[in-house]
């Protein structure tokens, strides 16, 4: 490697696009539809006037008219100043696990023989996609140890409604819904371990970490009670300390007669190392968008592959596609099925991507990238100890898995330079940098999770990028506090987005509010 | 891997970096930095997945042999519907949302990822202008979360935890809600009119009282019929201090009026149909649209985009509006829960929306009605057949009775597909009641040359003999 690592030199795309309205010119069309046949118009009319009159809409929508390379421009426009994980070194979004998605599994997913099926066509013409969600659901139970898979959830949050759901399900059919009514979590886990089973009516009781970083035993034992329904807890946490005592929490747990789901969102540093099953879980999940490299589409689409050990599949959604040696067919009858949490079998794209990426990897492969992604990220820890200011709360001198939360609690109280700061400077050199979830327990947190897509190299270019922002911090800190410079747009004001008279969720809003 | 090839996707497996990045981190092996995993934990057995095709063309030769099994509504004449449906899909909303920066972003700053602030801001506003609100989410799962949402925004807004549905609801759609309700928020259903399809008004009079929070029902319904009696439901539920909701297909919006022009306080629906393939069901996205009041946009748990001013005079800016009403910030007190849902297709829906424009939409709206009319005019025309809710107008779907016939939906579909059709969606265990019925769904894709193969095959499957 002759190249010498350093900050680039970036300036992202800057348009100055308008909003698309700015843009209309009356009379402008961006696509014609097909004329109406005259033999129907003949024998039909206009198909408007046969409606009831107070249903016809006299005034059109007020939407934009632009020819189509017009939209086409402004949105490409837009796209370049969007900063997708195929342009950057993208580990500064710690937690989402931003890895490679391969082009080849876009290619399936955009054939034909994928995108034009409907999803009421008769099982006898979709063989091929049933044989695609079965044969991910075997894989995942290998991945998991668990016995069956829906990919019904259309992402990691709707998973951890629908194991709250099972959980409330369950106690239901053991006549004690009622009197549990509480879910233990953990303040590292995801946010949604909590939020979604408050949707279910469930009290919520959060361990925070002791000062190992891990939810302790002692506290666990404090939380149980016959009042539980169950434990919903990430592992590794959002911190990538793996909890070493999980196997003893579930068995707590279950000695309360609990339910224990494990959100294993992201799996990505322990595929083939440790499982759902050898540490004692009832219900599990992946997100497919996640762990499994389907992208992440701005946000979704987004895959939340749940699984269930044996006592619990009858609990799951309808239908659960089966095999019977010689076709692939839908199960409707799951005897205590929650009914759906989402229309048809899931998010069927990114279960597609997902079966082609294990395809792509085997059992070797999975583990390989588990291995790689955990050396990545203690390579990287070992770096950013090294910067002035930073630090890794919990477990000193250990090692992490897949991410870690670190601190610029130093920095900031060396120099008044906070996160957002440096998230904002970070921009400046073509990289993210995500703090986290809220609350804040980590001061000044930002977390990083290196993947087993990026090369040392890319690596190094990431830490040279914070290694630039500390020094800066340092020495000129004016420059980072006004930070992004060499971005999209400059330093946001925040405060109308908070204030109902200022706010604008739409266009129309905006005009109204700030003639 | 078998030859112990460096993998395309794993840069850092080649031999010599990884030996650098041991040494660096001061290990000897991978396995060291698992040091916290005890062993009773460690997996031993090898999992069990088949050997994989390292090149990439054998994983394409293998994937596309699997593809190949399926039959598609391109290479058939499909008349399915029911919250998924087949509409044209223009190249500039394939291009948009395969373009690298949307497909890989996902949650960064308005700062470098302004573009998909921007994109999103504007998807909602052009939703906005379609139904006629002034504010529209970050799409959520799909439709059917949308209504269970809408559903328990209007439950915290009125205070109360009992909602009334109308029974010409998906029933899909409806397990979705119930679940999603449960044991929070008690469902009644509301009966449909047996001639029209529309919402019985005395079973709704006798049904709402001042523990309803909201009346839900969907425009035009699972069962095709255009309901009109919107602004009677409103004010019936409003004089009781509960909420209008309703869900809508939004393409319809081009020619029907938006249900906020009735009285709706709260519109959802789903946006695969503008311009989104299929994709076996799995593109769905659900939005939810409400007027610009606090007490609306506080309830909603959704993303909410809003455009703002920077520190540069004229300069756009974008960001999240009232973050702290979500479950990211509280995750106990925020408003339900948010996670990634479908983004993507929200900015693909934008893109058909700049295309179509308020003629497009118009256009669209005339020509599916079109088309549809005449589906059902010569469905009407075959013996044995009967066009149920006549007395209803329709959209794009439509229920075909077969009761007279002496076939079930089963056996007629299963004679199509042996000519290259999917028949209508079967819901005769659906809505038993409603006799030996399918969902026909009828778009802007279908000549009216497909239409009369449909129904002359219908024809000659039930009335000629020796077919």
């Amino acid at each position: 490697m002759s190249r010498k690592i350093k900050a680039r030199n970036f300036h992202q795309a800057k348009w100055d696009e308008p909003v698309i309205f700015e843009l209309s010119n009356k009379g402008e069309r961006g696509i014609l539809f097909p004329e109406i046949e005259k033999e129907i118009e003949q024998i039909i009319g206009d198909g408007i006037s046969s409606l009831p009159k107070n249903m016809i809409r006299e005034q059109l929508p007020n939407l934009p008219e632009l020819s189509q390379m017009q939209v086409l421009k402004h949105f490409l426009r837009m796209s370049q100043q969007t900063l997708g994980a195929d342009f950057n070194v993208d580990i500064g979004q710690g937690t989402c696990t931003m890895k490679y998605s391969p082009k080849i599994n876009e290619k399936f997913a955009t054939d034909p023989k994928f995108t034009e099926l409907h999803p009421s066509q008769d099982e006898s013409t979709v063989q091929g996609i049933l044989e695609i969600i079965y044969k991910l659901d075997l894989y995942l139970r290998e991945i998991s140890g668990l016995d069956k898979f829906t990919f019904q959830p259309g992402g990691g949050s709707q998973a951890i409604f629908a194991i709250a759901s099972i959980i409330q399900a369950h106690h239901e059919a053991n006549g004690e819904a009622d009197k549990r009514n509480e879910i233990i979590t953990t303040m590292f886990s995801h946010p949604s371990d909590a939020a979604a089973p408050v949707v279910k009516g469930y009290n919520i009781i959060n361990i925070y970490p002791n000062e190992d970083g891990l939810p302790a035993v002692e506290a666990l034992k404090t939380a149980v009670s016959e009042r539980t329904a169950g434990l919903l807890i990430t592992n590794p946490e959002d911190t990538g300390i793996f909890n070493p005592k999980i196997k003893e929490f579930t068995k707590i747990v279950h000695e309360f007669s609990g339910v224990c789901g494990y959100d294993q969102a992201n799996a990505n540093g322990i595929l083939g190392i440790t499982r759902a099953k050898e540490a004692g879980f009832d219900l599990c999940f992946f997100n497919l968008h996640k762990t499994f490299s389907s992208p992440h589409g701005c946000g979704g689409p987004a895959a939340g592959a749940l699984g269930a050990t044996e006592e619990f599949t009858k609990y799951l959604p309808i239908p659960l596609v089966e095999f019977d040696g010689d076709k692939y067919f839908f199960n409707n009858e799951v005897p205590n099925s929650i009914g759906k949490v989402r229309a048809f079998y899931g998010v069927v794209p990114a279960i597609l991507k997902a079966y082609s990426w294990i395809m792509s990897l085997g059992s070797e492969g999975l583990r390989e990238v588990a291995e790689i992604a955990v050396l990545n990220n203690n390579y990287l820890l070992k770096k950013v100890l090294e910067l002035r200011g930073a630090s890794a709360p919990y477990a000193e001198g250990r090692h992490r898995i897949e991410q870690v939360r670190y601190s610029w609690d130093e920095l900031y109280k060396e120099t008044g330079i906070t996160t957002e700061d440096i998230t904002c400077r970070m921009v400046d050199f073509g990289f993210h940098m995500w703090s986290s979830h809220h609350p804040f327990i980590v001061p000044q947190p930002f977390t990083l999770e290196p993947t087993e897509s990026y090369s040392k190299a890319e690596i190094d270019e990431y830490i040279a990028g914070l290694k630039k922002v500390v020094e800066e911090a340092y020495e000129n800190p004016e420059l980072v506090k006004t930070a992004p410079h060499r971005s999209v747009v400059h330093k946001i004001d925040y405060e109308p987005l908070d204030d109902p008279d200022r706010w604008a969720i739409t266009w129309r809003a905006h005009l109204k509010k700030n003639k | 891997m078998s030859k112990k090839k460096v993998h395309p996707y794993i840069p850092n497996s080649v031999p010599e970096i990884k030996a650098q990045m041991l040494e660096e981190i001061g290990v000897s092996t991978i396995d060291e930095l698992y040091e916290d995993i005890p062993e009773d934990l460690r997996f031993k057995g090898k999992m069990n997945l088949p050997e994989p095709f390292l090149s990439e063309y054998d994983l394409k030769k293998h994937v596309n042999q699997i593809l190949a099994k399926n039959q598609t509504c391109q290479e058939n004449l499909s008349f399915l519907g029911g919250d998924c449906w087949q509409h044209y899909v223009p190249a500039i909303c394939d291009e948009i949302n395969q373009r690298s920066e949307f497909l890989t972003a996902y949650a960064g700053e308005p700062y470098e990822d302004h573009g998909r602030f921007q994109a999103l801001f504007e998807y909602a506003s052009m939703m906005g202008e379609l139904l006629d609100m002034d504010v529209v989410n970050v799409p959520t799962y799909d439709w059917g979360q949308a209504a269970s949402t809408s559903i328990r925004m209007a439950a915290r807004i009125t205070k109360r935890t009992e909602v009334l549905i109308a029974e010409s609801i998906s029933p899909d759609r409806l397990s979705i809600i119930r679940n999603y309700c449960k044991p929070v928020i008690k469902i009644q259903l509301v009966k449909f009119d047996k001639e029209t399809g529309k919402i019985n008004i005395a079973d709704l009079k006798e049904k709402i009282s001042s523990s309803t929070a909201a009346i839900y029902f969907e425009n035009p319904s699972y069962l095709g019929c255009i309901e009109d009696q919107g602004k009677i439901i409103a004010d019936i539920t409003h004089t009781h201090g509960a909420l209008s909701l309703v869900g809508v297909d939004p393409i319809s919006l081009g020619v029907l009026i938006p249900p906020s022009n009735y009285g709706a306080d709260i519109i959802c629906g789903d946006i695969q149909g503008l311009g989104v393939h299929m994709q076996y069901g799995g593109s769905l996205a659900g939005f939810i649209a409400t007027r610009d009041e606090e007490q609306y946009v506080m309830e909603y748990p959704s993303r909410l985009f809003g455009i703002t001013t920077t520190a540069v005079e004229g300069e756009h800016g974008f960001g999240d509006v009232t973050y702290d009403r979500t479950s990211f910030h509280d995750r106990i007190e925020g408003k339900e829960f948010i996670g990634t849902a479908s983004a993507l297709w929200g900015i693909t829906a934008g893109v058909y929306l700049a295309l179509a424009g308020p003629h497009g939409m118009k256009d669209l709206g005339q020509l599916i009605l079109q088309k549809s009319q005449y589906a059902i005019k010569k469905f009407s025309e075959v013996k044995g057949i009967s066009i149920p809710f006549s007395l209803s107008s329709h959209f794009k779907e439509f229920v075909v009775d077969f009761s007279d016939s002496g076939k079930t939906v089963d056996e007629i579909n299963k004679a199509l597909l042996e000519k290259g059709i999917f028949g209508g969606k079967d819901i005769s265990s659906e809505f038993p009641e409603l006799g030996n019925c399918a969902v026909y769904c009828v778009t802007e894709i279908h000549s009216k040359e497909d239409i009369d193969r449909l129904t002359q095959t219908v024809n000659e499957f039930l009335n000629e003999e020796g077919i």
